[in-house]
């Protein structure tokens, strides 16, 4: 799990100041936790969808990317389109897999988070497989060429093309972060924005918080969280990038 | 003879004990011994008892004492309702009788109990371009508001309050429409914000509208009946649990707990304490000398109509 370096470091960075410097600013009635739940709660669900997303993404495209077979235009078609597929849409098909009457039903996992790592693993798949295909396609022909005279396996050819394009995948892991980690439609849907009575958010996350705030008219509080929001993406951005570059240095 | 036969009465007794402990031990070893500690019990329920804070500052005691967990769900009677009916919830708490009784009538719910009410008020702009300040009667207000085409905000998502006011609208004779007629689709926080920019009327529960008066311009121009208004703009919830023989998931032992515990007095004189901005918002009524029976079925049923 990619979770357990990031989510003790975040709240320093993020909960800390929300804590302790906004209130001066705006009258936040927040609890002790709060805000550092609905962040681990965001953090939680999409990374983890993101990453099993990568995991069947990647290959995928890697897979449709080395091979010609008739038809693949129109799978890019079909994956660009999942790009734009509205996230209320898709909450409303996981609902349906995981509601009690659904096929899942029996697994009972309406208003959880696994159901809400369903539904976002489905809107960030698009773009993964996506931006990964075109970074593959990309790969100079030349580059592919060169390994394959060099006497590479597929295997040695495939490695080479993934360095050669590990910019576009990084890109590609993070466009899908941003589509996981900033859509309300379907993990309010099918995960509930629920909070437990002691203030620690069960399912609730940044952006079913920042909804929440909205339906009852606070919008400065709804402001706050979204600013809280950006900081976390350009975050994880930020230590995408600094890792991306490490990797080239080393 | 009496000594021997208490002794073989006791060592019976023990034999029972020993025999009820050897199974209980084998046949519950991961339950607790309350039988539903650890469980979650998942309510849906209305935007209104959930924004106004209602629900967290109760359910603490709820789940200390039955060591569980309770995930309220805020989506709107309509929806609440919904996710009942596809099983998803174990108990409901909404507001829109007319509502409710279709979902029993179905055979989804079982065991209503009224828990509490507070009114509904309309609210709008103090310069009033319609009149209505301190009308008696609600659907003369909606009338005069249709009549001047002033600028109404429904929250038009299916919710306890939206099918009040269009309860209204009907009962007012008037079938709402044109420009000065906004369905937002929103939630009632929304809907006042939305209403306070526009300088537009609105319906809203006494609630929701309390625990945002501070943030907005609007006042209240016909009262409910707490403040002495029409008995038309009540605003009753009630509580129903999920109906097991329908949906054999439903933890409806929990569920029964729940609305044990919701409606008792303790609880429920906890829920007229319940303060925002120094006012009570919720009235309980679940514990009474003279209970009302038409709690218990569907609105105006009687056991000698062949009502079904």
């Amino acid at each position: 799990m990619p979770l357990e370096p990031v989510v003790p470091l975040l709240p320093e960075v993020l909960g800390g100041p929300t804590h302790h410097h906004l209130p001066l600013l705006l009258d936040l009635s927040f609890r002790e936790g709060y805000v550092r739940s609905i962040i681990y709660v965001s953090l939680y669900v999409s990374l983890t969808a993101v990453a099993l997303s990568t995991l069947f993404s990647v290959p995928v495209a890697i897979l449709v990317g080395f091979s010609e077979f008739p038809g693949k235009q129109f799978v890019k078609s079909v994956v660009n389109t999942g790009m734009g597929f509205p996230s209320v849409v898709v909450g409303l098909l996981v609902l349906f897999a995981v509601s009690n009457q659904g096929p899942l039903g029996s697994l009972d996992l309406v208003f959880t988070r696994e159901a809400m790592i369903m539904s976002q693993f489905v809107l960030a798949t698009p773009p993964i497989t996506a931006i990964t295909l075109a970074a593959v396609s990309g790969v100079d022909d030349g580059v592919r060429d060169a390994a394959r005279a060099l006497g590479g396996t597929r295997l040695d050819v495939a490695l080479v093309v993934l360095k050669e394009a590990r910019y576009g995948i990084a890109t590609a892991i993070l466009a899908g972060f941003g589509r996981a980690v900033s859509e309300v439609g379907s993990v309010l849907i099918v995960g509930g924005n629920i909070t437990g009575a002691d203030g620690i958010s069960k399912t609730r996350t940044l952006t079913t918080a920042i909804q929440l705030e909205a339906r009852q008219g606070q919008y400065e509080t709804a402001m706050v969280l979204g600013a809280v929001l950006v900081a976390l993406v350009l975050t994880v951005n930020a230590v995408v990038v600094h890792f991306g570059d490490e990797g080239v240095a080393g | 003879m009496p000594i021997q036969r208490r002794q073989f009465v006791a060592a019976l007794g023990a034999g029972a004990i020993a025999s009820t402990a050897g199974c209980s031990s084998l046949g519950g070893g991961e339950s607790e011994a309350a039988g539903v500690s650890g469980e979650t019990l998942t309510l849906t329920t209305t935007t209104s008892t959930y924004d106004t804070g209602l629900l967290d500052a109760i359910h603490t005691d709820f789940e200390e004492m039955y060591g569980v967990t309770v995930d309220a769900v805020a989506q709107g009677t309509g929806a609440a309702l919904e996710s009942a009916r596809n099983g998803d919830s174990d108990v409901v708490m909404v507001h829109a009788r007319g509502l409710e009784d279709e979902f029993m009538r179905n055979g989804y719910g079982v065991n209503r109990r009224d828990l509490m009410f507070n009114d509904f008020v309309i609210i709008g702009p103090e310069s009033d371009p319609a009149g209505i300040q301190g009308m008696g009667s609600a659907t003369e207000a909606l009338t005069a508001i249709a009549d001047a085409e002033a600028q109404f905000v429904s929250r038009g998502d299916n919710s306890g309050t939206h099918t009040k006011e269009l309860n209204l609208w009907e009962a007012a004779g008037t079938d709402p429409g044109g420009d000065w007629y906004q369905e937002t689709g929103s939630g009632m926080g929304e809907a006042l914000n939305i209403a306070n920019q526009q300088g537009a009327y609105t319906l809203s529960d006494r609630g929701t509208f309390i625990s945002q008066r501070s943030e907005i311009d609007l006042t209240i121009l016909v009262q409910g009946p707490i403040e002495g208004g029409p008995e038309i703009l009540a605003n009753p919830y009630g509580i129903m649990a999920v109906n097991p023989g329908v949906h054999d998931n439903a933890n409806y032992d929990l569920a029964m707990a729940y609305i044990g515990w919701i409606t008792s007095p303790g609880v429920q004189s906890s829920i007229s304490e319940y303060q925002v901005n120094g006012e009570q918002l919720f009235f309980p009524e679940a514990v009474s000398e003279d209970p009302d029976f038409q709690q218990y079925v569907p609105e105006g049923w009687s056991s000698d109509s062949s009502d079904e």
